[in-house]
């Protein structure tokens, strides 16, 4: 009786069993790699909006406070998006004809919000609060980065889980002055008090802050 | 004559088709051709009788039902089954801590007593470990549902994550998690590895190309020759060391798993002992359910002889009271402790409005296996296949008792529930049911049911001693 196979027949079964192994070893590698990737996670991206706004032009340029816009941010979980009338504030009186501004004084004459696309989320499953991160030192920047240079609004960090924990296993270097927190291109520096200081006059409590029910209800 | 008349050494043998106490471990008409041939038959036969056609076709409607159930728990998420606050954990547990105890005995046969060196064990290996694989398959798939969000399984696994955050490495759930893995992918690796001389014989004895290429496949090329021997024997035994330990170790963390909550009746330090006592005698009970059968549609009578039957029932039956003692046990150190709340617990069981469950499971774990002091008893294919499938059910029963009854009533009274499975959990576990039939179907159609290069040596042995 023959061979049932012939001699190429352990090359290939050998390859076969090369490429399945590879293929297993790929298939690990894109899903251990793949959530860590700025892409994945959407990093840099900024999303067509219904008016192409400017933080640069606005805060840089301006002057204009966050909370000029966000007027809820140290008292609510929400920072809050700004009324159209806080737009037409300004814009009822400078280019008030201005094509890119069509949108929003639409927006006033149908008494119809504008409908601005989120940048920065989280899991409806995470109870992130913005009051308690401005009421003991976390800037704005730590999670939505140098706003005041961005001319149209991306997303700047991942925003992942480790992200969070990154920060609530090790808040101190963290932490900034209270007239910092609105400061987007701020950084850590020789001025800034030190880590154990900035805990202590915040009254951060270190010892639940990793507690799955902070986050988590 | 067998029901496939494949026409052989076997039509001799019509008298000893019923198994005495006088059985030899095969019998000496058998010579390792006719063995060769007549296991070799029924794989290679082309056309199978009605009865297998028919029931393939019942188990595979059973796995379309089974497919339905898991399709719609995807789609509806959990709330489908009857659990709820607080008896969390119900048929998914329950089905998953039975099957991957019926999923034992393959691996306590094949690789503890392979290590034992036992003669009889070269019949029966190739049926347990098949039955194995399925009951582990079927096994495996529970708590991948009962998650909620199973496309999410791989969170179980420690690896690097966005979450910057480790599975619970104290719970036992975890170490679960990789006990059931390995025992699995090794059962496979193992079932496979002691098919492969078995495999190539087939690729020899075939006649059509197509299927000489499938088992020549399967055999990885293995030719005989003394090298592949020798290396092959060290492998078999490795593997065999390596499973051997696998099988007390899975069903200690199995029973960790309910020791390791402070849950009223589990919060116990015999449970590994007692779940490995429990998974030997579904094991042994599965395996005497399958091979009585088998052996008479597949014309093994031969090869699985009344001895084997003999040793089967003792080992049933030793196991039976081991778990008798465990079943004891509990009872006893509820009423040396000095919890109420447990005493309590242990007098619902025993007297409550669930007590019928927990006395089926006594009267078919405990009782019904004492007939096997009786030879036979042990003999008699009706009453082993009989007793083999009250220590099934009442091996079911005894995981209904466990998970439910405990859960139910826990140390606050105004936290008592209930529980009632609703008919996707019936389906899900008939569903399973069916897919270890098909499995089992389908092996039996495909490869050699005894392992033909052990018999070869037991009958080498046998011939030489009767010499």
């Amino acid at each position: 009786m023959g061979s049932v196979f012939r001699p190429a027949a352990n090359f290939w079964a050998s390859l076969t069993l090369l490429m399945m192994a590879l293929a297993v070893a790929a298939f690990s590698l894109s899903v251990w790699l793949w959530p860590h990737s700025d892409d994945a996670r959407r990093v840099n991206w900024a999303p067509a909006q219904p008016v192409p706004f400017s933080h640069q032009h606005h805060v840089s340029g301006l002057g204009i406070d966050c909370r000029y816009c966000h007027a809820s941010v140290e008292v609510s979980s929400n920072a809050g998006m700004p009324p159209t009338y806080a737009c037409m504030s300004c814009h009822s009186q400078i280019w008030t004809n201005a094509a890119l501004l069509e949108p929003v004084r639409n927006s006033l004459k149908d008494d119809r919000p504008l409908v601005w696309r989120r940048v920065t989320d989280v899991p409806d499953y995470v109870y992130f609060d913005h009051s308690i991160h401005i009421a003991k030192g976390v800037g704005c920047s730590s999670c939505h980065g140098d706003v005041a240079s961005m001319a149209l609004t991306y997303k700047a960090k991942s925003l992942t889980m480790q992200f969070c924990l990154d920060c609530h296993r090790d808040p101190g270097p963290r932490l900034r002055p209270k007239d910092k927190i609105y400061d987007t291109s701020w950084t850590r520096d020789a001025t800034t008090p030190a880590p154990e200081l900035l805990l202590a006059a915040y009254g951060v409590p270190q010892r639940n802050l990793t507690d799955c029910s902070i986050c988590h209800r | 004559m067998t029901l496939l008349g494949t026409g052989s050494a076997i039509e001799a043998s019509a008298d000893h088709r019923k198994p005495r106490a006088s059985d030899p471990i095969v019998f000496p008409a058998q010579t390792i051709s006719s063995m060769t041939s007549t296991i070799c038959a029924p794989p290679l036969q082309r056309n199978w009788p009605l009865w297998w056609k028919l029931s393939l076709a019942g188990a595979l409607l059973f796995v379309l039902i089974l497919a339905v159930a898991i399709g719609w728990l995807f789609y509806a998420g959990i709330g489908i089954w009857g659990i709820s606050w607080p008896v969390v954990w119900g048929f998914a547990i329950i089905n998953y801590v039975w099957w991957i105890a019926i999923a034992s005995g393959g691996t306590f046969i094949s690789a503890l007593f392979y290590l034992a060196e036992v003669e009889w064990r070269g019949a029966l290996n190739r049926i347990a470990e098949t039955i194995t694989i399925f009951a582990a398959a079927c096994a495996a798939i529970y708590p991948i549902l009962h998650l909620g969000r199973p496309w999410l399984f791989y969170w179980l696994f420690p690896y690097p994550n966005v979450m910057g955050v480790w599975p619970q490495f104290r719970s036992p759930l975890l170490w679960d998690f990789a006990a059931i893995l390995t025992y699995v992918i090794s059962s496979i690796l193992f079932w496979h590895f002691g098919l492969v001389p078995d495999l190539a014989t087939m690729r020899d004895k075939a006649d059509a190309p197509r299927t000489r290429r499938f088992y020549g496949a399967l055999a990885l090329g293995f030719r005989g020759s003394e090298n592949a021997w020798r290396y092959y024997s060290i492998g078999y035994g490795l593997l065999a060391a390596v499973m051997a330990p696998l099988v007390i170790s899975v069903h200690s963390i199995v029973g960790l798993d309910f020791a390791g909550a402070a849950t009223l009746g589990w919060h116990s330090t015999q449970f590994p002992p007692f779940f490995v006592f429990g998974a030997l005698l579904s094991g042994f009970a599965m395996v005497m359910l399958v091979a009585v059968p088998v052996r008479r549609l597949l014309g093994l009578e031969d090869f699985i002889t009344g001895r084997h039957f003999d040793i089967l029932g003792k080992l049933l039956l030793t196991s039976s009271l081991c778990l008798s003692y465990a079943y004891l046990m509990e009872a006893f150190t509820t009423f040396y402790g000095p919890d109420a709340a447990a005493k309590r617990l242990f007098i619902d069981k025993v007297a409550g409005e669930l007590a019928p469950i927990y006395w089926t499971t006594i009267l078919f774990n405990v009782l019904a296996p004492q007939a096997m002091w009786r030879r036979s008893v042990r003999l008699n294919e009706t009453l082993v296949v009989l007793i083999s499938l009250l220590v099934i059910v009442g091996m079911w029963c005894e995981r209904y008792v466990i998970v439910v009854m405990s859960l139910r009533r826990t140390h606050l009274p105004s936290a008592w529930g209930d529980y009632t499975p609703t008919v996707w959990d019936w389906m899900t576990l008939f569903g399973t049911i069916g897919l270890f039939i098909a499995g089992l179907l389908v092996a039996i159609r495909l490869l050699p049911t005894v392992s033909m290069f052990e018999m070869r040596e037991v009958i080498l042995r046998h011939a030489r001693r009767h010499r």
